[in-house]
């Protein structure tokens, strides 16, 4: 079994305009996933938005996202799968309404 | 391509084997033609490491090199390669047990059973041509694992520099072991996507060849020929895809025409004014056997309504006596089922054939805004085509000087300039 990291990037801008329903039907949409893949899933949370967010680059501290882009890093789940077919199966999944998913497998290092 | 039985691990043949070097050399390049992807597949199966599994087969054709002239040929020769080839990495992972602990390796089911050599190359090339790698990555792997290529050939059929191209395998490698792309054939589900994957990599191979991206010929006969080789080594494995069945024909159907595509001295020769002839009648009658398979199903796959056009240009006659309604048909139904602007854009030349260059070029306009289109260089060659038809010379000449900036096939450009100098 190997460890992918699912980062989901969504248009921020749906989530600061939308209403309570629409926080409900992703809320509903993420405890299904949860469920129906609660032997894959190692862990996972949610994210504030970028406004929110504090970059450092060479010891400078300054307000924001690392990059600025249209669809920002909102969660992630850690899960556990045989291959990447069957960790994209899981990522497919993943509520992701205003944007998509990126898999990332987790670097194995020697145990030695 | 030689059948399946011929590759079981059994006792060799006995007779008087001819062991002559020229013979043996021959003996051992046919045996990288034919054979290297059944090699390779079944080695890295042992290896689980595509590197290691390349450069154990590459030591079993050096060997074969010797042992052939010693002994003869063997009567299977991919079942001693492969024996050979898989001793030699069984050794090598011996050797360099704890040092190849550390390394991620391809993800591979059970083990198989000892006894025999099953045929691994659905899994190699289901491996190549896995979604997760670019689609220029996917022809280089398939070309390499599967065909045999060298990087060097890979990177002249794509016009890269051979480092490009290098990197270009070792980064796609690299992510098959690191991101866990399996060695295995889909399931059941998955499998008609991932099939479709692996036949837009063989007929992008085959267009490459067909007309030359760039450079002195017009058709790459090597490339053709793999791509050939890849469809009938698909049709061998997946007996019962019609994608497959109609991709098969498609390559056939086409090719059939290649001998009367150029003239004595290397220029371009359209269809209408090509020696029928000397079509290829042995891959038209296989060719139209399998497009008539390959229409049973529905929906039509995407080759198989391709090969079937090709199949009715094969068949006319004569340039005039083409059933250009029966093509426009056809071109509705791929269009409907396939969409993509450069089936519209053929249908349109197809219409100007049925109905008159006006309605085409009516066809035609409606396609100037297509993104895909915009430097698509047989957009101006089709409008040059039909201005020219309608008198409309001024007009024609700047569709073809339009066309020319678009091909850099040297065939392909002196026939259009050909034409702007006729108009």
């Amino acid at each position: 079994m190997s460890k992918y990291l699912v980062l989901i990037y969504e248009d921020e801008t749906a989530y600061a305009t939308g209403d309570a329903a629409l926080f409900q039907r992703v809320m509903d949409a993420h405890n299904k996933f949860g469920a129906d893949n609660k032997d894959a899933i190692v862990g996972g949370e949610a994210l504030q938005p970028t406004p929110t967010a504090t970059s450092i680059r060479g010891g400078v501290v300054t307000d924001g996202a690392f990059a600025e882009t249209k669809e920002a890093l909102g969660g992630y789940y850690l899960i556990e799968a045989a291959d990447l077919d069957a960790a994209l199966a899981i990522a497919k999944q993943v509520p992701a309404e205003f944007g998509g998913v990126e898999v990332r497998p987790l670097m194995v290092f020697d145990q030695q | 391509m030689t059948g399946s039985d011929s590759r079981g691990a059994g006792p060799r043949a006995g007779g008087a084997p001819d062991r002559s070097a020229t013979a043996v050399a021959e003996a051992v390049a046919a045996a990288h033609r034919r054979e290297w992807g059944f090699v390779l597949a079944a080695t890295a199966r042992v290896t689980r490491d595509l590197d290691l599994a390349e450069e154990c087969v590459q030591d079993a054709y050096a060997k074969a090199l010797t042992a052939w002239a010693e002994s003869g040929v063997p009567e299977r020769p991919a079942a001693w390669l492969t024996t050979v080839a898989r001793n030699r990495a069984l050794d090598l992972l011996r050797r360099e047990a704890a040092l190849r602990s550390r390394l991620p390796l391809l993800v591979v089911d059970a083990p198989e059973p000892e006894h025999d050599i099953p045929d691994e190359r659905l899994r190699l090339i289901f491996t190549c041509c896995h979604p997760a790698l670019a689609l220029e990555a996917q022809v280089a792997l398939t070309l390499r694992l599967l065909c045999g290529l060298t990087t060097a050939e890979v990177a002249r059929a794509f016009l890269v520099s051979e480092p490009t191209m290098a990197a270009r395998i070792t980064r796609a490698k690299k992510k098959i072991t690191g991101a866990g792309i399996p060695y295995r054939v889909p399931d059941s589900e998955d499998l008609p996507q991932r099939v479709e994957a692996v036949l837009t990599v063989v007929d992008l191979v085959f267009t490459t060849g067909h007309t030359a991206p760039s450079g002195a010929d017009l058709v790459r006969a090597d490339l053709v020929g793999r791509a050939l080789g890849l469809a009938r080594m698909l049709r061998a494995l997946l007996p019962g895809d019609a994608g497959v069945a109609g991709l098969l024909a498609h390559i056939l159907l086409t090719d059939a025409r290649r001998a009367t595509r150029v003239d004595a001295r290397g220029r371009l020769v359209l269809l209408k004014d090509q020696d029928r002839g000397l079509w290829d009648r042995e891959a038209i009658a296989q060719g139209r056997a399998l497009v008539r398979e390959a229409l049973r199903r529905r929906p039509p796959t995407r080759f198989a309504l391709m090969a079937a056009i090709a199949a009715v240009h094969d068949e006319a006659p004569s340039w005039e006596e083409t059933d250009w309604r029966e093509i426009v048909g056809l071109y509705d139904v791929l269009l409907r089922y396939h969409p993509s602007p450069i089936a519209a854009l053929n249908r349109a030349v197809a219409v100007s054939f049925a109905e008159g260059a006006e309605a085409g070029l009516a066809e035609l306009d409606e396609l100037v805004l297509e993104p895909q289109l915009a430097s698509y260089g047989y957009v101006g060659a089709a409008r040059g085509d039909m201005l020219a038809r309608l008198g409309r010379r001024d007009e024609a000449r700047v569709a073809y000087e339009e066309a020319l900036l678009f091909t850099a096939n040297e065939v392909e450009r002196e026939f259009l300039a050909a034409r702007v100098a006729d108009l």
